[in-house]
């Protein structure tokens, strides 16, 4: 109820000299007006419905709904702190760990509900990668690191693990640096091998679904390159769900863009249009920098 | 409501970021000063420098202190086993007094000593304004004495020369005879006259009697070994009638096998002692003929003064001012040698302190096993598992404060709590057939090294709390997004990435724990242990049996024993060898951690 009413009030309260009346009609009071209909005819492996999330007595996330197609890449673009992190993180249910979070609405990973009682959250996480900000290895070895999530499991066929390692770390286009220091400490790898490290962690497991946060925003561009080719050569293999300030990144890496503002899913749709031909004028002004 | 302020909050952020506002106000502010004071002219405050000057100062003066009493400590610890040279005082009195001389220092002269000097030095000694110079003498000879020590004055002295055939010998008992060695015989015939040959004949005869000095000591182990048979087995006897009754065939089986046991035992103990006093008659035959500055036979024990030193008796002696500076180390080093490898000897004042090496170390060791894991499962679950809340704030100043509880409270309760509920409990249940004597109901190792943990838990508590908040969330985050569960993120990322600061917290209360005396003296420290609590009698480790401490023997050799003036050099030593070892559990300690935190050092940022 009271919910409706700010929707209703905030293109006032907020753009009261940009807002253009005109296009401004559709902000969303339900998913279906913002999310392109070319979304919709993908088949999605994780979807998010209604997800409404407070900090405490502050809302962070308003109503967000939004299918996340299978096998693409998604781009999360929006001003800082409008709720990009919080919705990526209550994919995998990280924001548990925050006291006084609280939550309404509910996601489905094909099919399973995330946000039940009943669910094993651990269980949950296993079917998910993340990688965040900053890049984040464990105090351990970049061979162990690799396999983490193998070892919690209880792996230890040396052959799978070995196999895994490998694997990964080619996709994370890490191996040829890493092949012959793998029992080294991974802290001692730069910055940008860390965060490759870090995917190629994210990925060991299988994910159903990947999820990025600003993945590149420490790294410095050759990095940044090698990690959007990365990104670009998983897609059909993996489901990436990213969140990026670089728009030139979204439009390189991304099948699908969605927009946020101030906890809204504004608008979603594939990159192409929503870049050249976007719906609504704040998405037009944050692309082109005129705020945010 | 609660919407609308985040509305509003992040309305102003987008229209007019602070950041573009206060370089500028910063910018005129400095362009401001500048203009209003030249260019060089900055306060000395604003620099920061008296500060600068203040810590720098305050750090010197704890720098200086802790230096200075190392300093004292070391200087004097190292130098107590010096073979210094001894002086042949003549008093005007014609009295002569021979020994090292100590220290001397300036004293003001009572009138009525005054009064009874001589002219001339009375003169002198009022010139000086009173005051006069005395040396402290370490003559030795305390069987005939009763001291070990002379003041002597400086106008009483006529002269003093360094006499050659002075010789210093430290003996098993009665501490060290100083006095002149005449001659050395063999069934009272004397196997050389030609004072040179004495230090090669000496080392002779004197290297024989440590070789059955040995003898005696290995079959006296043996002794030693036959009387825990034999009183194994009669604890059998009494365990068996316990269980069984003494009417019972059980019981009679036992004791038939234990006295037979019981002969075949005492034969062999009648063979080692009739072979230990076959060694002794053959020592017997060799003596030493020493005489002091008086010309008094130093005898072999103050009840016959007329019957000379045994050689067996003399653990070290040597002719103090012939000695050449290489004979000087070697003694000096065997005198280490003993100190740090042998037990003690004349209620604690002479002879090693390899008993209390051993104990502190065992002691700080079972302590730190035991407080490791308690202070580090303690903090865990106040800091990962507890909901931050008042009770948990409760549970942590609590923890802090009682670090400010005096040890001694610690050892009272020590020695209620462990030694008596527990180890009385123990006592009924494991051992009853030794019962009135206590095994575990008493003081020992393990309830001191319990203590002591209990003492030092909040070290290790606060530490570990804080190694543990330390760990960056992110680290956390990303082991749970790979789906491990909380104690596997604990176990694999939290725990290893703390462990550094863990160790520093274990490193501290090593320190403390090892230097704690007061709780010791309830719950398991003694004077003299010459057993050592391991040996090779299953189960090797026994840590019911008290046991000897360096902090403890600094106490009891200072100001403990029957003349303390006589133990002063060893408590500097055993001080500096107590915080030797301390420094070296810490030196171990901080090596591993080393290794540790290069393995989880970030190399690039
Ligand atoms: N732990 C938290 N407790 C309270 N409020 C939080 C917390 N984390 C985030 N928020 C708030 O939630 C809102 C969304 O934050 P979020 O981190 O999701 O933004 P973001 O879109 O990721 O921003 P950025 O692009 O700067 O990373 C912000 O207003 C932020 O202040
Ligand atoms: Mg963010």
């Amino acid at each position: 109820m009271n919910n409706t009413q700010i929707v209703d009030e905030s293109p006032v309260t907020l753009f009261g000299p940009i807002a253009i009346p005109g296009k401004q009609e559709p902000v969303s009071k339900t998913a279906q007006t913002c999310t392109d209909p070319e979304v919709l005819r993908e088949k999605p492996v994780l979807e998010i419905e209604h997800f409404d999330l407070w900090y405490g007595t502050t809302q962070a996330l308003f109503d967000v709904t939004m299918p996340i197609p299978s096998g693409k890449v998604t781009a999360l673009i929006g001003p800082s702190g409008c709720g990009k992190s919080t919705l990526i993180r209550s994919v995998n249910r990280l924001n548990d760990l925050i006291d006084g979070v609280r939550y309404a609405g509910d996601m489905r990973l094909n099919g399973d509900t995330i946000y039940s009682p009943r669910v094993d959250v651990i269980e949950l996480r296993k079917r998910m990668g993340m990688v965040f900000q900053k890049s984040n290895p464990f105090p351990m070895s970049i061979y162990e690191n690799v396999i983490y999530s193998l070892r919690i499991d209880g792996e230890n066929r040396k052959n799978v693990l070995d196999e895994t390692v490998e694997r990964c770390l080619k996709s994370a286009a890490l191996w040829d640096e890493a092949k012959d220091r793998l029992d080294e400490s991974a802290l001692e790898l730069s910055g940008g091998q860390q965060q490759r490290l870090c995917i190629a962690r994210a990925i060991a497991a299988d994910p159903e679904v990947l999820l990025m946060d600003e993945p590149c925003s420490a790294l410095d561009p050759i990095a940044t390159a090698k990690v959007e080719e990365l990104i670009f050569s998983l897609r059909g293999e993996y489901t990436v769900l990213i969140v990026t300030h670089n728009m030139q990144q979204a439009a390189r890496v991304s099948d699908f863009t969605a927009f946020m503002y101030l906890g809204r899913l504004l608008e979603y749709g594939p990159t192409k249009t929503l870049f050249v031909n976007p719906s609504l004028k704040q998405t037009e002004d944050y692309m082109t920098g005129r705020f945010g | 409501m609660s919407v609308e302020t985040g509305f509003l909050f992040s309305g102003p952020r987008v229209e007019m970021p602070p950041s573009e506002i206060l370089p500028v106000a910063d910018a005129s502010a400095v362009r401001n000063s500048r203009k209003r004071k030249g260019p060089r002219s900055t306060q000395l405050a604003a620099r920061g420098e008296p500060y600068v000057w203040l810590m720098g100062s305050g750090l010197a003066i704890a720098t200086l202190m802790i230096l200075g009493l190392l300093f004292l400590v070391f200087y004097n610890g190292i130098s107590t086993f010096w073979p210094k040279r001894i002086v042949e005082f003549t008093l005007i009195d014609g009295a002569k007094i021979l020994g090292e001389v100590i220290r001397s220092e300036r004293y003001q002269v009572s009138p009525s000593e005054l009064a009874g000097m001589s002219a001339e030095s009375r003169i002198r000694i009022t010139a000086s304004g009173g005051w006069s110079r005395r040396y402290l003498v370490r003559t030795g000879n305390y069987d005939l004495y009763g001291d070990d020590f002379k003041w002597v004055v400086e106008s009483q002295i006529a002269g003093r020369a360094l006499p050659l055939n002075v010789w210093l010998i430290e003996r098993m008992e009665w501490g060290r005879a100083v006095g002149r060695l005449q001659k050395l015989t063999r069934d009272n015939i004397p196997l050389t006259r030609n004072s040179d040959e004495f230090y090669r004949i000496f080392s002779e005869v004197h290297g024989v009697a440590i070789d059955s000095k040995k003898k005696i000591a290995r079959l006296q182990d043996k002794i030693g070994a036959l009387n825990y048979a034999l009183e194994n087995s009669r604890l059998a006897v009494r365990k068996a009638s316990l269980k069984y009754g003494d009417e019972s065939t059980q019981h009679k089986a036992v004791a038939e096998a234990a006295a037979r046991e019981e002969s075949r035992l005492t034969k062999d103990f009648e063979r080692l002692q009739a072979e230990i006093a076959s060694i002794r008659s053959e020592d017997g035959r060799f003596r030493a003929y020493v005489f002091d500055a008086a010309g008094t036979l130093i005898p072999e024990r103050p009840s016959s003064p007329v019957t000379p030193m045994l050689v067996s008796q003399i653990v070290r002696a040597y002719p103090a001012n012939t000695l050449t500076l290489l004979k000087r180390i070697q003694v000096y080093l065997s005198r280490w040698v003993e100190f740090l490898t042998t037990e003690p000897r004349e209620a604690n004042t002479e002879g090693g302190v390899l008993p209390a090496i051993f104990g502190t170390f065992m002691m700080t060791l079972i302590m730190s096993l035991v407080v490791a894991p308690f202070g580090i499962i303690a903090a865990l679950y106040l800091r990962e598992y507890a909901r931050q809340g008042t009770l948990v704030s409760a549970v942590r100043i609590a923890v802090n404060n009682l670090a400010g509880v005096p040890s001694i409270v610690f050892g009272v309760f020590g020695l209620g709590f462990f030694c008596y509920v527990i180890g009385g409990r123990l006592d009924m249940l494991f051992f009853p057939e030794k019962l009135p004597a206590p095994t575990f109901g008493t003081g020992g190792i393990l309830w001191a090294s319990l203590t002591l943990a209990l003492l030092t838990v909040p070290v290790v508590i606060v530490a570990t709390e804080e190694a543990l908040a330390a760990v960056p969330r992110s680290m956390r985050e990303g082991s749970y997004a790979c789906g491990a569960s909380k104690w596997q993120t604990i176990w694999r990322i939290v725990l290893p990435r703390a462990t550094p600061g863990i160790m520093t917290g274990i490193i501290l209360a090593m320190a403390r724990g090892a230097g704690e005396v007061a709780p010791l003296m309830l719950t398991g420290v003694v004077k003299l242990a010459p057993e050592l609590p391991f040996d090779s009698h299953f189960p090797f480790f026994h840590l019911n049996r008290s046991f000897m401490h360096l902090g403890f023997h600094i106490f009891d050799v200072g100001f403990q024993s029957r003349n303390s003036e006589a133990g002063k050099p060893m408590v500097f030593t055993t001080t500096l060898l107590l915080i030797a070892l301390v420094a070296l559990l810490n030196i171990v300690a901080i090596r591993l951690r080393s290794r540790l935190i290069k393995r989880f050092k970030v190399a690039h940022f």
